[in-house]
């Protein structure tokens, strides 16, 4: 006696081939919408800002007259960004994935801090500017200079790079770590010697992308209150700056048509910038990734 | 008296194996909890130099967590608690004074699944007597060679010293393994099923390495399967359910066990 009807399997077959199809032209028009969305975005903003994009706009200070205006003061302000919050994410975000994965006891503690940065990395960038606007700004009084606009940011990219260098460390197979143990080596040798290279491609992947997010962030930077214009350029960390993005929102929000296209350029040179560096994350991680 | 065994060691194990010779590992009443779980019952093992002991028994019978407890490994998991001794060439290695660092310099220690580092064969290799502080490129190329040809694999991996380890097959790999064990120059080694994922052919290889070792290290090896320990040790010791059931010279325990659970297993009527 059978309990599978073989006619009716080969009535069902039609609509469930049909299903089939209909699903992959669904996720493929879902896949399409976001590309024509992103293309429409990109058109606009290089037929705009593309004639603008040159030398003299690279190499010029920001000015009331548009054809004169250049993106120098911005571009030099986000590279001093990145001076500070490159080695305070890094040290302190891989520090903190070290310490979580290889030291600290998994007990209830642990996953109560486990939870809190998996949080701490959905909450608003503003709330981060907030935070450093009390604490850097005010307190330590670093003014509104390089430094306590890096250390906020690196505050708000932390979290984000604490749990990818957390899953870069917790991927690299137990079996390592037995291998060297079992030859007298210490626990910091052997983070030192195998967790760390093994697991550096994807610290480091997980890291441009974070830091991809800093550069981009202008909320923070306008609760901090980074001058919208600054006709100078900062000579050490203690000064004041201005960021891309604070100058493209500077450039947007004025009337004049000639303002919008230079922010059109100026999201082209931030654009550039961000691809430079996820193409570096990507080179990475095509590089280093080992098979096992 | 130890001089003298030390000169007379190869003829001795031909002609009177049990002569004189010295325990490495002495276990007084070890036991071992993970969490609630009792795998090890009050352990009493003299394990002799220059031997191989064979550890056999059924899966879950505590034969694992015994070698790794003889090297402290097992300490890696969480929640293990331990009792009794184990003397480890007369030192109690649950000594507070006796860093478990130290221990694993002279214990080295082969697994199941061949684990070479994602470095080259060479860095491999060098890995052990690195970490021991050693720099000078004269004496790492030369413990390289002396390591990769006692493991019986420097023919075949001498002109590719600097590739990836994972380009090896499976079976190198494991002597890769073997030989990076033997880069530190132990005294024991510790073989935990260390053929349980090659192929035959490879498990041939492995086992007339084993053989080989025999010569200059003391050898304690964990393994499924009964055939290869009647082939390799000298001394064979049955576990179940965390307690030694019988411990005595391969042949005996192979031709005359005298408890009948050993016979029962070795005649493949469970496990």
């Amino acid at each position: 006696m059978k309990l599978i009807d073989q006619e009716q399997v080969i009535r069902r077959m039609k609509p469930r081939l049909f299903r089939n199809t209909f699903f992959k032209y669904l996720f493929l028009l879902a896949t399409g919408l976001c590309l024509i969305v992103l293309a429409v975005l990109f058109g606009r903003i290089f037929i705009q800002g593309l004639p603008y994009l040159d030398w003299q706009f690279m190499n010029s200070l920001p000015s009331r007259k548009p054809e004169e205006a250049g993106i120098y003061t911005a571009l030099n302000g986000t590279i001093w960004l990145m001076v500070v919050v490159v080695p305070v994410t890094m040290i302190l975000g891989v520090g903190a994935a070290i310490y979580l994965e290889e030291y600290a006891k998994k007990n209830r503690f642990t996953t109560f801090i486990q939870v809190n940065i998996s949080n701490l990395a959905g909450v608003p960038s503003v709330v981060y500017g907030l935070l450093g606007l009390t604490l850097f700004v005010r307190t330590f009084a670093f003014g509104k200079s390089v430094l306590a606009a890096g250390l906020t940011m690196s505050l708000l990219v932390l979290p984000v790079i604490i749990v990818s260098a957390q899953e870069a460390i917790r991927a690299v197979p137990s079996s390592f770590r037995e291998a060297s143990y079992a030859m007298g080596a210490t626990k910091w040798t052997t983070i030192l010697r195998v967790v760390l290279p093994a697991s550096l491609p994807g610290i480091l992947t997980g890291s441009i992308l974070a830091l991809s997010r800093a550069i981009g962030e202008t909320a923070p930077l306008v609760v901090l209150g980074i001058p919208l214009f600054l006709a100078f350029l900062p000579n050490s960390v203690f000064d004041e700056f201005t960021a891309l993005p604070m100058q493209i929102y500077n450039w947007t929000s004025r009337p004049q048509d000639e303002f919008h296209a230079l922010a059109a350029a100026g999201i082209i040179v931030l654009l550039a910038l961000l691809i430079v560096m996820n193409s570096v994350a990507i080179m990475i991680r095509n590089k280093f990734s080992k098979r096992y | 008296m130890a001089i003298l065994v030390e000169m007379r060691k190869e003829e001795l194990m031909i002609e009177q194996p049990e002569v004189n010779k010295e325990e490495v590992y002495q276990t007084k009443d070890l036991n071992l909890w993970y969490g609630d779980n009792h795998a090890l019952k009050h352990i009493n093992l003299d394990i002799f130099e220059n031997e191989i002991t064979a550890i056999i028994g059924p899966s879950g019978c505590g034969k694992s967590t015994f070698i790794k407890t003889l090297n402290r490994m097992v300490e890696l998991v969480p929640a293990v608690k331990t009792s009794g001794e184990i003397y480890y060439r007369g030192r109690n290695i649950f000594d507070k004074n006796y860093e478990v660092e130290e221990l694993r310099t002279r214990v080295g220690m082969v697994f199941q699944k061949p684990n070479p580092f994602p470095k080259s064969i060479y860095d491999n290799i060098a890995y052990g007597p690195r970490i021991h502080g050693i720099k000078d490129k004269k004496i790492l190329d030369e413990i390289v060679e002396k390591s990769l040809r006692g493991a019986a694999i420097w023919d075949e991996v001498k002109d590719r010293l600097k590739e990836n380890a994972y380009g090896l097959s499976g079976g190198q790999q494991q002597r890769l393994c073997i030989a990076r064990c033997l880069a530190i120059e132990p005294d024991v080694i510790l073989m935990d099923e260390p053929t349980s994922a090659l192929d035959p052919i490879s498990t041939l290889k492995v086992e007339e390495l084993i053989q080989e070792l025999r010569k200059n290290f003391s050898i304690i090896i964990v393994t499924h399967n009964m055939q290869q320990a009647a082939r390799i040790s000298y001394k064979t010791a049955f576990f179940l359910n965390g307690e030694v059931i019988e411990y005595d010279q391969t042949n005996k325990i192979f031709s005359t066990p005298s408890d009948k659970r050993t016979e029962d297993y070795i005649t493949g009527r469970f496990g």
